[in-house]
């Protein structure tokens, strides 16, 4: 899976495409390795923008989780933003709205997370 | 066929308290109160009846206390004294209350009981089987644990219960399945899969004249694994009714409770979405939800089907201590 990237200064934003599907979470939680790995007590706080997500299955959601347990883990800090509408209710619904932090806009998330 | 349900909460059995009631009385004054502000107050017995209808399930009903017992009416007229039951939790006593006022002592009945598996909150109402009692009553316990014998006689011997296994009037059979077996029971073919739980549990399938009705409790699904899922996915195939264990939210059951043993309201879904299943109930609620906790749920669980529907739609229940389905 292609992960758009771009640093905004300390922090690493990643902007997923298209569907995280049961075909797609292997191959999203693999490109999303090496941000993850990067995203420590030291590191830059990590933003997924999900404003290109179109779906996300519970496939995806358990990469989800194991990202924000990888990342807490290392002490660092992760959040998601731009959650289409209904992928917000999927969030909501499976209670994954309580293990991340959520913004609106990519904005707010990079203001929130000190940018 | 027909699926009753008498028990349907997870783990232990539960009761609504003094509290819950006076929060349900409360909430139906409240309502009635603002309709009688628009001249609409019930007057006649017919309009109290529709009144209770609107107020809503978790206002006017509950989801109900007893653990595990799922009834499965066959309507086969030739097994007509043959009676088919998944699991004996707590709900398994107004059964027997039930099947004694039709029955009676004198009429003997053969009940086939087909157990997930052994815990506890599956096996206590046993002793509260009033049929079990009977001399002339047959009671035949299928499962595929090895140790389903000895888990019915342990629970009965002292010092935990005052009437021994071995004092019981009845026929007792235990018919130990081996796993992926196929049975034919009652004019029922039945069919099991093994289920990832603490000591293995197994899923259930039975299907009579092109109907089908799947009850798989005490399940954990290890998203990860595919050859798992698919095996899920062929064994709720095209089926008329999903009895799923939806105990947990998903983000709990893949992080903190994990390895617990149950699984989630989305990933039930999902698996009769792929199986093409035309019912889902959730069942084995938890017991720290009350009845508004559970209809929450249920909304949710309606909306996340919509938000995902593919094919044709997928009706989502949640089940309840009385709940009939005709498949
Ligand atoms: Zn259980
Ligand atoms: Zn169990």
């Amino acid at each position: 899976m292609e992960l758009g990237s771009r640093q905004v200064n300390a922090i690493t934003v990643v902007a997923p495409k298209g569907r995280i599907d049961h075909a797609q979470a292997p191959l999203f939680q693999e490109a999303m390795k090496p941000h993850v790995a990067a995203c420590t007590i030291n590191g830059g706080p990590l933003l997924i923008d999900f404003s290109g997500v179109d779906y996300i299955s519970s496939m995806g959601l358990r990469a989800l989780m194991l990202i924000a347990r990888s990342v807490t883990a290392q002490k660092g800090t992760v959040a998601i933003a731009a959650l289409k509408p209904t992928v917000r209710e999927v969030l909501e619904i499976s209670r994954f709205h309580l293990v991340f932090k959520v913004y609106d806009t990519v904005d707010d998330g990079l203001i929130a997370l000190g940018a | 066929m027909k699926v009753r349900f008498w028990g349907t909460r997870g783990s232990i059995p539960v009761s609504i308290t003094a509290k819950d009631v006076r929060a349900k009385i409360g909430a139906a004054l409240r309502v009635a109160r603002d309709r009688a502000a628009t001249g609409e107050f019930p007057g006649n017995d017919v309009e109290i009846e529709r009144f209770i209808d609107d107020l809503g399930f978790s206002v006017s009903g509950t989801y109900g206390g007893h653990s595990s017992c799922v009834e499965i009416e066959t309507g086969n007229e030739d097994a007509a004294n043959e009676h088919l039951l998944c699991d004996m939790g707590s709900g398994v006593r107004a059964y027997g209350q039930r099947m004694m006022e039709r029955y009676g002592p004198t009429r003997p009945q053969t009940y086939h009981v087909f157990m997930s598996h052994v815990h506890w909150d599956h096996i206590m109402g046993f002793p509260f089987f009033t049929p079990v009692y009977i001399p002339g009553n047959r009671i035949v316990i299928h499962g595929c644990h090895a140790e389903l014998e000895f888990a019915f006689k342990r629970q009965q011997a002292a010092p935990s219960f005052p009437v021994d296994f071995s004092l019981l009037a009845s026929n007792i059979e235990f018919d130990v399945i081996a796993p992926g077996e196929t049975r034919s029971v009652a004019g029922i073919t039945v069919r099991n899969l093994k289920q990832h739980h603490s000591g293995d549990s197994y899923g259930w399938r039975f299907e009579r004249a092109g109907k089908s009705v799947v009850y798989s409790t005490d399940s954990e699904h290890r998203l990860e694994n595919a050859e798992e899922t698919q095996l899920f996915v062929d064994f709720f195939h095209n089926a008329d009714l999903v009895i799923f264990d939806a105990m947990y939210s998903l983000a709990d059951a893949v992080s903190v409770k994990a390895d617990w043993g149950h699984s989630s309201n989305i990933f039930g879904v999902e698996l009769c979405q792929m199986a093409g299943a035309r019912r889902l109930c959730m069942f084995h609620h938890e017991p720290a939800y009350d009845d508004s906790r559970i209809d929450s749920v249920l909304a949710e669980t309606r909306r996340f089907e919509e938000i995902t529907r593919e094919a044709s739609a997928l009706e989502v229940l949640s089940a309840w201590d009385g709940l009939e389905i005709v498949l």
